[in-house]
């Protein structure tokens, strides 16, 4: 799946666009009341890749995603986005005044069928409750139905915000798993932001650590899929990031 | 509606091991833990709330406070404690209502006092939405439109019926210009506020998404706003008869108020009461009608229905 088309977030006209990268972003900076939560930051993300951001929180994770989306334009520098995106947020914010599939084709152009909502929906293994009122869903299905309103848009760039956050780690498992199925599947460049750092080795092929307003971090993730979380590289691998993120690792949080 | 949980007459209870460890356990009294170290809880059954339930349906019990009230009326009336020019006694009434339907004065006096209201009821509407909308949607539509509404609101409407008067004349104009004063004010403010308390989070999903401007307007902001829009309504309604009451009893020479003021001049209070009774009704079966519509428009929101 090529990313063809790039749709510039930057507030000045960008420079011919790389086809070779999802996502490039250069000397990016935001800051809020002069304070630079993103400060000259630079990020480059392979179509098809699949990045977890990591990070305390407050370190403009969060931030850098929403500007990724187009949902915050007060920025200076350079980001490239491809023009077919789409975003889940942590609270799957489905309209509770829409049917399930309704919300699922909310805002895709021209009038399309049902069918291509219930084709998404079956997809995260939702069709049975595509008419139903959001507000009936449990938290996993609420989930997974604004993960099928973000798979419709057949997205280049799947920007996933703490999707797993409000779920309880049962559902979490599983959610987590369905998503690296349908990323398999679908091949799209993905930016995770977490701070579950088991959560990113799992699923990510390259691990950012976000602080101070830059990259302060990167790693691949060399472990073949599916990963198998008691592997001993897979938590060194974890105990090297959580050092990073300034937790002890005799600690061991994860 | 069940729990699962060990069947009593288990054997190995989970929490047997607990109660010896710990002298007591929580919910046991001091005295049951000193007979026994363990002795047998005092269970005490949960009862189905279908068994709880009584017999009497619903309908019957609703209607009891009322009828056991009128009854009470009739009795006062007839044993002469509530003489009939205080108050007429409900027979009489039925009567009295009997007579005005037949001779046709009621129906005619309710198909005027109904138009009124639902005039001023529709510019009303249109005028508090419309301003709402204009106030709600465009940050410069708030700062022409808003200042003035909240001051022009401070005004208790009923004391313009003079300026009214002077204005319009005494014909049907100052009654429906009334109405629809006092209908456009709560409207207007719930409808603002519903339109401003649309969560934002859900702007920016469908921004997300890729709505234009137009399209959040119409997928997110307005029926999020519906909700308050409703409640608005609602209150319009209540106020409509309100100033219904107030602006028939001025001038008017039909409708339901006109009536009332001949009355009092007879001294009818039977004919007061059913007045009364029909502005109760027509206010119920406008409610009931919002009621209806709410039903309709808001099966999304999952509600509490009591218990």
């Amino acid at each position: 799946m090529a990313t063809d088309v790039h749709g510039p977030v930057s507030p000045q006209a960008p420079g011919a666009p790389r086809a070779a990268q999802a996502v490039h972003v250069e000397g990016l900076t935001r800051s809020f009341d002069g304070r630079a939560v993103i400060d000259r930051l630079k990020l480059d993300v392979q179509p098809g890749e699949f990045v977890a951001l990591l990070g305390r929180s407050g370190c403009g994770k969060s931030t850098l995603l929403r500007i990724l989306a187009g949902l915050d334009r007060d920025i200076e520098g350079t980001v490239l986005v491809p023009r077919r995106k789409a975003v889940a947020f942590q609270a799957p914010r489905l309209m509770p005044w829409k049917k399930v599939w309704r919300n699922v084709l909310l805002g895709l152009p021209g009038k399309p069928e049902r069918a291509v909502a219930d084709q998404a929906l079956e997809e995260v293994g939702l069709s049975h409750r595509s008419g139903a009122w959001p507000k009936t869903l449990s938290g996993g299905e609420a989930q997974r139905a604004s993960l099928a309103r973000a798979l419709v848009r057949e997205p280049d760039l799947l920007l996933l915000d703490e999707p797993f956050g409000a779920l309880d780690a049962l559902t979490r498992i599983k959610a987590q798993r369905l998503v690296g199925e349908l990323w398999q599947r679908r091949g799209c460049a993905v930016l995770l932001v977490t701070h579950d750092v088991e959560e990113a080795v799992l699923l990510a092929d390259r691990v950012l650590v976000m602080d101070e307003g830059v990259i302060a971090y990167e790693t691949a993730v060399e472990l073949e899929r599916p990963r198998d979380v008691t592997d001993p590289r897979f938590a060194e691998l974890r105990g090297r990031l959580l050092e990073r993120l300034g937790v002890d690792n005799a600690a061991d949080a994860a | 509606m069940s729990i699962s949980h060990a069947p009593p007459g288990s054997p190995e209870s989970d929490i047997s091991g607990i109660g010896k460890a710990n002298a007591a356990p929580a919910g046991t009294t001091a005295a049951d833990a000193d007979a026994a170290g363990q002795g047998p809880l005092d269970l005490e059954p949960i009862v189905p709330s279908s068994a709880r339930r009584t017999r009497v349906p619903r309908w019957l019990r609703r209607t009891t406070g009322p009828v056991l009230l009128l009854a009470l009326w009739q009795l006062l009336s007839v044993t002469g404690v509530l003489t009939s020019d205080v108050l007429a006694s409900p027979g009489r009434i039925a009567q009295v209502a009997g007579d005005l339907i037949t001779d046709g004065s009621l129906p005619a006096a309710m198909g005027t006092s109904v138009q009124r209201v639902a005039a001023g009821l529709l510019f009303g509407a249109v005028a508090g939405t419309g301003l709402a909308l204009l106030s709600g949607l465009f940050r410069i539509g708030e700062d022409l439109v808003d200042a003035p509404v909240q001051m022009l609101r401070t005004v208790p409407f009923v004391g313009l019926i003079p300026l009214f008067i002077i204005w319009f004349g005494i014909g049907e104009a100052p009654k429906v210009a009334i109405i629809t004063l006092g209908v456009s004010f709560p409207l207007y403010l719930n409808v603002y506020a519903g339109i401003r308390g649309v969560d934002s989070q859900l702007i920016e999903a469908g921004e997300s998404l890729g709505l234009s401007k137009w399209g959040l307007v119409r997928h997110v902001v307005l029926p999020g706003a519906l909700p308050g829009a409703m409640t608005g309504l609602r209150y319009s309604l209540g106020i409509a008869w309100l100033a219904l009451v107030f602006a028939e009893q001025i001038n008017a020479d039909a409708g339901i108020g006109f009536l009332m003021v001949q009355a009092r001049d007879f001294l009818r209070t039977d004919v007061i009461v059913v007045c009364l009774i029909v502005y109760a009704f027509l206010g119920l079966l406008a409610d009931f009608i919002v009621r209806s519509f709410e039903r309709l428009l808001l099966q999304w929101r999952p509600t509490f229905t009591g218990r």
